[in-house]
């Protein structure tokens, strides 16, 4: 590994205080990716910015009007263990539990799953599904971004110089609706995922009809992609439905072929998906909660 | 389960704690890369990035200056080697051949051929000087599949290769393809054109690996006085030492070898790969140096297992297999001395078929030189045969089983070498599988099949030495050379236990360097339990020998009248005479000196071992993706001597049989670039991904081993391929040929996508 | 390369150590502090050999900095026996055969362990999601996943005694 100065800011002061002095510089929040591409020559650096001393960076909560704000160095274990996260946003959890072993979620984070940028990012579609919204901060203030709209390419974010991802906020989710994230692996752990879908899905106050659906597809294109489902709305949340879901999600889909799937293969799982996730949406959306 | 009438037995047949437990689940044993001597820098080693390419120089000055370095080699450095071939490890190995693998000379010929290395303070230190080295590269063209590597176009990785054929022939033309042998008995045509059914496809695998979690390392002291040690990670220390003597030219006597605790190996850690490097960069710089591999280097540097493809034609009358003909052609990798003779010699092993026709071909490619992976060779082989078994029984409405068990071998069927099998279990182990309880439960459910295979693996004998020292307080040091993958400390010491009925705690194992004890082979061939086994009960027969000899001589009679019974000394013509194993033994210094048994044999008599393996699947027809929902194991083991550690054998052997079956591969594109080096896409199963294993363990002892052990490791791999396949036909109705039956590949035949 | 100094807490132990930021957890404790339990067989967190125990939590301790260590509380393999006193996973994993190579048997003890701390009645499938980051190439899982279960009953009694 090349060599690197370490700093371990204590505030986000601290932390843009670091930046633009013209050091290559990279980011550390659970370093399960960023450790390895730095070892393994993918990246470089001269300085590696620690980011769990950042108090703000590093808890999460649920606000007054019930959005969940996650520091974006959160370990994902610590977001997805919490009881109120599970009832409020099981959605979430699918993805947050699913990323790596259990070893790397002690560590990874949402930030770091986001800012990362692979097409296959499980945290992302997840997100996307959920109208999540991104704080980016700076020393001259911050923004906010949805979370489709951060996702530049592959490995790519929207990040502009001097810029870090502070939090993620995940605004309190409608009345009669339910989230599920699913992905497909060869396996059963331990990979990448060869297609993802991340959906929510909200029902009218009788659960006869589906009002909107949000679906974000993973690992079938250069980004997350965000389907466009207006034609969804208004019509009954039934497997006829689904189906043509998941049609409009292989429709959707611009997958490649690699050495981690097939553009067919790809095409067919995201229905597929598509069609499981909006499954377990709906038995979400009208469990009693 | 016991099948056959065996003795009874006090110490085997038990399950004690392994004598190298403790330090296993304390962290404190010591591994090779645990290795830490006083002045000890770090090696790092450069490859080539290219599949194949001529090397026109290297440019080592500017990494010889980079701060902290300390020495830089290349080929060079390496004695010139010559070309001819010595008995080194498993296999025989050309010299030179084996010293182009360990640094490439004038060509390398596979992306991650090892072509220089430096010796620094520190790894990172060596890490960076070798983005110093330039090499200037003639890429050339290269070929990465078997069958593209036979054609006469393709390029050719040594102009100077020849084909070489039984009897001696070679071809007029320079070849990929090293060898062409032929195995033929009967008329294959004529029983062809009489058979009832016939079954005619070719199957392909891809190259896999071992797989083990240690990487391979190695520290090396070449000392002042010329002498050498070598501290490392291998299945046999002894032929480490012969293949350091043949790349060095240094004497045998002169060179130690360590063999530190070994991180699994499964054949892969037989031949040696950083070990030369070590020693010259240690000759080089006078310091201890250490080299450790990384999982990249793992995968591309060392030898998987063959790819293949296999043509085969089967047929069957009267409801027996009648006739076999198959070609299979194994890719050696870089350098010739694939597995394809072990796979053409046991593909047929459960049957008695008469007519057959085999040509095998081993064939170079530009990928690493294969080497010895779990009973090597014959699970592709098997995949192909138990694939065409189970398809002409679906032809025939039989029962797969009961098929099998008419066809089955027994003693006395030739073998495809013409030898005819000694005492073997085929008949029992298929008997068990019929009558378990999981082939007589039905299969249920939509998606769901059920499919068997059997398999055999020859298992061998080969040189063992250990020495067996009785110490004064009746406790023994028994003293073996053996590398302990797997248990086999406990196994010879319980077979140690046993020839002297003594307890199995009061032994000691140790496996002791190459300069503390005589030659022993590799652990490879299931053949430790077997045959240091047989060494051990010698060396305690030796033992009870001179045991019986003290006695004698302090109750003053004859030695014949001295009786070695239950760990006691008896006068048979004086009933008040009796000593204990361990009064005795107290007074070994008045009597004559210490008391060491001894023993050093090259094991005869090495007993072949049968396996059945049901498996029960459930493929998701949307995704591809199966799911293994219950897997049973049947098989001859002879004795086991540890149960526990028989049925990890074959539970480990299943499970990687699993892995390979369903993902496991080498992925390369076309510039023979491997796609997926680590173990995020070289996909071993998981804990998630396999239930737990059932084991049926029949025991048919071995009539070549005192004990009755037959080896048990390898032979579990020889199944699950066929069998998985065979499941996952039945589950679906489309029968798979290549593996890994990935779920890509399943959905894409399902949904006849691409 | 200029190395920083550490402090942190390792099996109990208040130690400090100068490390330089790119050496890892991992390689500081097998090649500067001597604690060579903890198996390197990946070094990219795909093999769960080199797992401990970093304030109360399991990680691979290849993918993290040892400069990160500043003030943790980091137990390994060497710390989870008393002396000749085994604990219940360890000697479960002895009684039953439960490593062949040993290689990844630190790394599935600290797991488990972690595991069991929290969840002591841990079923099957639950040990079989939690180990699912540690890989093993000999056993099959069978054994270890048994060993786990066995271990169970004597760790609560142990906690009670």
């Amino acid at each position: 590994m090349e060599a690197f100065d370490y700093v371990a800011p204590r505030s986000l002061a601290e932390v843009y205080s670091h930046l633009g002095n013209g050091k290559r510089t990279l980011f550390l929040a659970g370093g399960t990716d960023v450790i390895v591409q730095l070892r393994e020559g993918r990246r470089h650096c001269d300085q590696l910015i620690d980011l769990k001393h950042v108090p703000e960076l590093m808890r999460h909560g649920f606000t007054s009007d019930g959005t969940l704000e996650i520091g974006a160095a959160s370990p994902l274990a610590e977001i997805y263990e919490d009881a109120e996260v599970q009832r409020r946003l099981p959605g979430l959890v699918d993805a947050a539990s699913l990323i790596g072993g259990i070893q790397i979620q002690s560590r990874a984070s949402l930030g770091g799953n986001l800012c990362n940028a692979s097409p296959a990012a499980d945290s992302t579609p997840a997100l996307m599904a959920l109208g999540a919204r991104l704080v980016i901060g700076s020393a001259s203030g911050s923004r906010e971004v949805a979370a489709e709209e951060f996702p530049a390419g592959p490995g790519q974010n929207s990040l502009r110089p001097g810029e870090i991802l502070v939090q993620i906020k995940v605004p309190p989710q409608p009345a009669h609706s339910g989230a599920a994230y699913l992905r497909f692996i060869p396996r059963n752990e331990m990979d990448i995922a060869v297609a993802s879908a991340g959906v929510r899905l909200v029902l009218s106050p009788d659960n006869s009809r589906i009002e909107d659906v949000r679906l974000a597809l993973g690992a079938v294109g250069p980004t997350v992609i965000l389907v466009n489902t207006n034609d969804l709305a208004g019509k009954a949340a039934n497997a006829e439905t689904f189906k043509l879901a998941g049609e409009m999600a292989s429709a959707a889909a611009r997958p490649i072929d690699d050495m981690r799937g097939g553009v067919a293969q790809r095409r067919r799982l995201v229905s597929v998906l598509t069609v499981r996730a909006l499954n377990t949406a709906l038995q979400r959306a009208t469990e009693a909660r | 389960m016991t099948t056959v009438e065996k003795p009874v037995y006090s110490v085997i047949g038990t399950r004690p704690i392994r004598p190298d437990g403790v330090e296993k689940v304390t962290g404190k044993a010591q591994y090779g890369a645990d290795v830490h001597l006083p002045g000890m820098i770090y090696g790092r080693i450069l490859r080539s990035p290219h599949a194949h390419a001529r090397i026109r120089s290297i440019d080592t000055s500017a990494a010889a200056k980079h701060p902290g370095v300390l020495a830089v080699v290349t080929h060079g450095d390496l004695p010139a080697a010559d070309d001819r071939v010595e008995e080194l490890g498993e296999t025989a190995v050309n010299v030179r051949e084996l010293s182009s693998n360990i640094l490439a000379s004038d060509k390398v010929l596979y992306r991650g051929h090892a072509v220089a290395a430096v010796a620094a303070a520190s790894p990172h230190v060596a890490e960076e000087a070798l983005a110093k080295i330039k090499v200037d590269y003639e890429v050339l063209p290269a070929v990465v599949d078997v069958r593209d590597a036979m054609r006469e176009d393709a390029p050719l990785l040594n102009e100077a290769r020849r084909t070489k054929s039984m009897g001696g022939q070679v071809s007029d033309r320079p070849s990929n393809i090293a060898s062409h042998n032929q195995f033929k008995a009967g008329d294959v045509e004529a029983a062809f054109a009489e058979a009832d059914v016939v079954v005619e496809r070719e199957f392909t695998t891809k190259m896999v690996h071992q797989g083990y979690v240690e990487p391979q390392n190695a520290t090396a002291a070449w000392n002042s006085d010329g002498t050498l040690t070598v501290y490392t990670s291998t299945q046999g220390a002894f032929a480490v030492r012969a293949q350091l003597s043949e790349i060095l030219r240094h004497p045998l006597a002169r060179i130690k070898v360590v063999p530190m605790e070994i991180g699994g190996g499964f054949g892969g850690k037989t031949v040696v790969y950083l070990d030369p490097v070590a020693a010259v960069l240690s000759k080089k710089t006078g310091r201890p140096v250490k080299l450790t591999m990384n999982r990249a280097e793992v995968f591309e540097g060392t030898g998987p297992t063959s790819g293949t493809y296999i043509k085969i034609k089967a047929a069957a009358k009267d409801g027996r297999l009648t006739a076999v003909k198959a070609t299979l052609a194994y890719e050696a990798g870089a350098y010739p001395g694939s597995s394809v003779g072990a796979g053409a010699m046991t593909m047929l092993s459960p049957y008695d078929v008469e007519n057959f026709e085999i040509d095998a071909y081993d064939v170079v490619v530009n990928k690493p030189k294969t080497a010895a992976y779990r009973a090597p060779g014959a699970p592709a082989a098997a995949f192909a045969t138990e694939s065409a078994v189970d398809e002409l029984t679906k032809k025939l409405g039989i029962d797969p089983l009961d098929f099998r068990r008419n066809s089955a071998s027994r003693m006395g069927t030739r073998m495809v070498n013409g030898i005819a099998f000694p005492r073997i279990g085929n008949e029992e182990t298929l008997d068990a599988a019929i009558n378990s309880p999981h082939y007589r439960s039905p299969i249920e459910g939509p998606n769901r099949g059920r499919g068997v295979a059997s398999g055999y693996w020859f298992n061998a004998g080969m040189q063992s030495s250990v020495t067996a020292a009785v110490n004064s307080d009746g406790t023994i040091n028994l003293i073996e050379g053996s590398t302990d993958i797997g248990g086999t400390r406990a196994s010879l010491a319980m077979q140690l236990a046993e020839t002297l009925s003594v307890p199995y705690e009061t032994i000691r194992p140790t496996v002791a360097d190459t300069d503390s004890v005589g030659h022993n082979d590799v652990t490879g061939g299931s053949r430790t339990t077997f045959a240091s086994g047989l060494a051990v009960y010698e060396a305690g027969m030796d033992v009870r020998r001179q045991m019986c000899a003290r006695a004698a001589k302090l109750w003053s009679v004859d030695p014949d009248d001295v009786v070695y019974e239950g760990g006691k000394l008896r006068c048979t013509k004086d009933s008040t005479r009796e000593l204990t194993f361990s009064e005795l033994a107290k007074q070994s210094a008045r009597t004559g000196g210490p008391i060491v048994g001894k023993a050093s044999l090259l094991a005869r008599g090495a007993g072949g071992a049968f396996a059945t393996h049901i498996v029960d699947v459930e493929v998701d027809p949307e995704t591809g993706k199966t799911t293994i929902l219950r897997y049973t194991a049947v098989q001859d083991v002879g004795t086991a001597i540890h149960p526990a550690y028989v049925e990890g054998q074959i539970q480990g052997g299943v499970v990687q049989g699993i892995g390979w079956a369903l993902n496991e591969e080498y992925a390369y594109d076309e510039s023979g670039r491997m796609l997926n080096s680590s173990f995020l896409d070289y996909r071993m199963p998981t804990t998630l991904d396999v239930p737990m294993i059932d084991t049926i363990v029949v025991e048919v002892p071995n009539p070549g081993h005192p004990y009755g052990v037959r080896g048990v490791g390898e032979v579990p791999i020889v199944p699950p391929l066929a069998a998985i396949a065979n499941a996952i036909a039945d589950a679906t109705g489309h029968r798979f040929t290549d593996l890994p039956m990935s779920p890509r590949r399943v959905l894409e035949a399902l949904e006849g996508l691409e | 390369m200029r190395r920083s100094q550490v402090q942190t807490r390792l099996n109990g132990n208040d130690i400090d150590f100068l490390c330089e930021p790119r050496q890892s957890l991992l390689e500081v404790l097998r090649d500067e502090l001597g604690f060579t339990g903890s198996k390197e067989g990946c070094n990219n967190g795909n093999c769960g050999a080199c797992t401990v125990i970093m304030n109360g939590r399991i990680v691979n301790s290849c993918c993290v900095l040892a400069v990160e260590t500043e003030g943790a509380e980091i137990q390994t393999i060497e710390g989870v026996a008393h002396g000749e006193k085994l604990h219940p996973l360890q000697q479960a994993f002895l009684e039953e055969a439960a490593l062949q190579c040993g290689i990844c048997t630190p790394g599935f003890i600290m797991s488990a362990k972690a595991l069991l701390e929290r969840e002591p009645n841990a079923d099957e499938a639950r040990i079989r999601h939690w180990l699912a980051g540690n890989l093993c190439r000999c056993t099959g899982y069978d054994k270890i996943v048994k060993a786990v279960l066995s271990a169970e009953p004597q760790l609560q009694e142990a906690k009670q005694s």
